[in-house]
Formats: structure tokens, C-alpha cells, sequence
């Protein structure tokens, strides 16, 4: 055996699932570390991921935090309202989307799902968030600060975790581009009563953001 | 001189397995015609007509192409979900690989693996899961370990750094 088949990226005996991770390009990330320690210390955490399903983020997230992982991709449901022409009805479909109960969820991350809602459905998606969380829980979302060019490219972005660090950004097609991006104090207002623990403006103009809902009581060793 | 020796038969070499056609009984082997090759891994199909509704458990690696409803069990074993099979049903064995279609919980003592093209909706109860780039998911995925398996799966992650979640990862599940 190898030396280096030791750093291997994954077990010898396992076929390479995710064979389009090719050539996209890997950006670095202040804000998933922060995230992964905040869950870190926990028993059984439950994430919540509403990005595109992603085979090898399920199997870090899992291993890391021995956690259960529930995936709602959005991206889909947006795609679905497009086609459908139901956009306006966007933020009614939010308000039934989740069915887990309150307080059930350690961790959620929204990745960028933000930057394809306009002002009504991003207020209801995170009201929704707000409901979701546990005390003390924590909520990993980017906005994008750039004004949408025109024409406006209809693409998501899968953000696949290489390590807690980096992310690898992999565009796949979408039925709508991004939207106008939200200022600071619209954010801030969508995820009351959270609060903004981490910011960090990346190179890409990119916003990172982690929110933590209050404790109920302070737990010891929190981290952040 | 080239002539083979028919009473001396290679014993460590694995042979390719030969699968039995459309055995929708997976638990009863037939006995006479897997007897010249007992190493052989026994297959057992069930063929792309073959509808079931109730419950199917087994003691032999399984291939289903065909439909079943109801509930699969085949706790030490590997179950396969042919491109062409459509499951609804609660799905228990040791490793599951998906290509086709699962209605359904799945449930793996040791890896569960969803391969492009596949599919499932229901939620995923393994140590190890793997998804592939153009699979169907949805539903949620436990990863809890067992205190056994803790060794085992903290060294297939995904950094080579020792990673600090294992001891917390030896809690027992919690849902």
C-alpha cells in the first residue's frame, strides 16, 4: 500500500460516487468551521440541510458529528414554483413546507438558498428557521452582496465541504437566477430573534453568516 | 499431461458467482445445484416480473428487480435494488445498494449506498452512506454509530486529521 493511500480521500474499497467533483473551483470558508465546533460538543445533533443533496457533505457532517442529517432540498421547490408559475405563492409553501416540530433542530444549513428569494419568501423560509432551532442552535447561511447581472445566469451552486475550511462551489442549472441581495439590517430583521455570531465578507462578496438562537440556559463550553 | 485432475479442485479461488433466475424465495438455497460450487456466493434474483406484497427476509445476498411492498429483511446480508426494481417498502439488511426506486425507510447495519440513478425517499438508518452525484434523495440520514463501529468509521473521514467526534460518537441513538 501506498504511503499516501492513508491521506486518502476515501476508502479503497468504496467506487468514487461523486464523480462530477471534477474541476469546480474550491473557495475558502471562515464560517463552517465555527458552525461544525458549535455542534461539536452535542449529543446526537439532528442538521437540518436545505441545499442539493450532496453525498459526500452527508458522510462529513455524519462522521464528524455522528449527527442525523435531514435533507429538504430547496432549490427544487423553487425550480417547481417557476415552472409552475407560483412564485408569489412561494412563502404560503414555506409556511407548511417543514414538518418537524419546534425546536427540534440542532443545526441548518441554508448555504445560499437566500440569494433566489425575493423579500416575502426569504421572510417566511426564515421565520421557519426561527421556529426549527433548538436553544442555543445555529443557522450557516451566505448572501450574496452583488447586484444580479443582466442577463441574470440561472444557476445554483452545490457547495460540496472538501474540509472545514473549504468549499467546493459546483454549478448545476436552475429555473432562476439569483435576486437582488438583502442588506444587512433585512437580514438581520428576517432572523429575529437570532442573532448574528459570525460575519465574514469572503473575497467572492459573498456575506457568511452564522446565527445562534439564545440558550435557555448557558450551556458550559459553548463554542465560538 | 494437460489432462485437469477432476478430484482436485481449486478451493481458494473465488469464481464469479452464477446467479439463480427469478428465486423469489431467498431463504430456501437449491441445495443440488449449488452443490459442485458450495464457496460460491449465493444470488438470488427477483426478476423484473415478479411482483411482491408482504414480507420478504432471507439469509442469502439478494438482487430484486421487480416490485415489493411491504417489508425486506435480510439482516447479515447484501440487498441490491436493481435499476429496474420499485420498492415500498421498510428495507433492514447489512449492506443496501440502491439503483432503483425505495419508498420507504432504509435501514443498514453497515453501509447504504445510493448509486446514480437511484432513488430514495424515506429515511436512512446506517453508519456508513454513500450518494451518489446523480441519485434521488429525500428523507433524513442517521449516522449514529455504535460503539463497535467507532474505530471503523472515524477512519473513513473525510480528513485525514483524527477527528475529535468520536468519543461523543459512541452515544447510543437517540431516534
Amino acid at each position: 500500500m501506498a504511503f499516501s493511500d492513508l491521506f486518502s480521500r476515501r476508502r479503497k474499497d468504496e467506487p468514487d460516487l461523486d464523480t462530477g467533483a471534477a474541476k469546480a473551483p474550491v473557495h475558502s470558508t471562515k464560517v463552517l468551521a465555527k458552525f461544525i465546533a458549535s455542534l461539536n460538543g452535542r449529543n446526537s445533533p439532528v442538521l437540518l440541510d436545505l441545499g442539493s443533496v450532496t453525498g459526500s457533505n452527508v458522510t462529513f457532517f455524519g462522521e464528524r458529528l455522528g449527527c442525523k442529517i435531514i435533507v429538504e432540498d430547496l432549490s427544487k421547490d423553487i425550480d417547481r414554483a417557476v415552472k409552475e408559475k407560483t412564485i408569489p405563492e412561494l412563502p404560503a409553501h414555506f409556511a407548511r413546507r417543514f414538518s418537524q416540530p419546534d425546536a427540534s433542530v440542532d443545526g441548518i444549513l441554508c448555504w445560499d438558498v437566500f440569494d433566489y428569494l425575493d423579500k416575502h419568501a426569504a421572510a417566511a423560509l426564515a421565520k421557519q428557521m426561527v421556529r426549527l432551532l433548538k436553544p442555543d442552535g445555529v443557522v450557516l447561511a451566505f448572501f450574496n452582496t452583488l447586484e444580479p447581472k443582466e442577463p441574470n445566469a440561472a444557476i445554483y451552486t452545490k457547495h460540496v465541504v472538501v474540509d472545514a475550511a473549504h468549499l467546493q462551489y459546483r454549478p448545476y442549472p436552475a429555473a432562476r437566477g439569483k435576486q437582488r441581495p438583502f442588506q444587512n439590517r433585512d437580514i438581520q430583521r428576517m432572523f429575529e430573534p437570532l442573532r448574528i455570531t459570525e460575519q465574514f465578507l469572503l473575497k467572492s462578496q459573498q456575506r457568511e453568516m452564522l446565527f445562534r438562537k439564545a440558550g435557555e440556559a448557558a450551556p458550559a463550553g459553548a463554542g465560538a | 499431461m494437460w489432462k485437469r485432475d477432476e478430484a482436485v479442485k481449486p478451493t481458494s479461488q473465488p469464481t464469479p458467482a452464477a446467479p439463480v433466475a427469478s428465486n423469489v424465495q431467498p431463504s430456501a438455497p437449491v441445495a443440488q445445484q449449488v452443490e459442485p460450487r458450495r464457496i460460491e456466493r449465493d444470488l438470488v434474483n427477483i426478476g423484473k416480473s415478479v411482483v411482491i406484497k408482504g414480507e420478504l427476509s432471507g439469509s442469502e445476498d439478494l438482487t430484486i428487480e421487480g416490485q415489493v411492498e411491504g417489508k425486506i429483511e435480510l439482516k447479515d446480508h447484501l440487498l441490491t435494488i436493481g435499476p429496474n426494481a420499485r420498492i415500498k417498502a421498510q428495507v433492514f439488511a447489512k449492506t443496501v445498494i440502491v439503483l432503483g426506486e425505495v419508498n420507504g425507510n432504509v435501514s443498514a447495519s453497515e453501509k447504504v449506498e445510493i448509486r446514480d440513478g437511484g432513488s430514495v425517499d424515506g429515511d436512512i438508518v446506517s453508519p456508513r452512506v454513500a450518494i451518489a452525484e446523480g441519485a434521488h434523495f429525500r428523507g433524513s440520514v442517521d449516522m449514529q454509530k455504535k460503539a463497535g463501529s467507532v474505530s471503523t468509521t472515524a477512519s473513513s473521514s473525510v480528513k485525514p486529521a483524527p477527528a475529535p467526534a468520536v468519543a461523543q460518537a459512541a452515544q447510543p441513538a437517540a431516534h
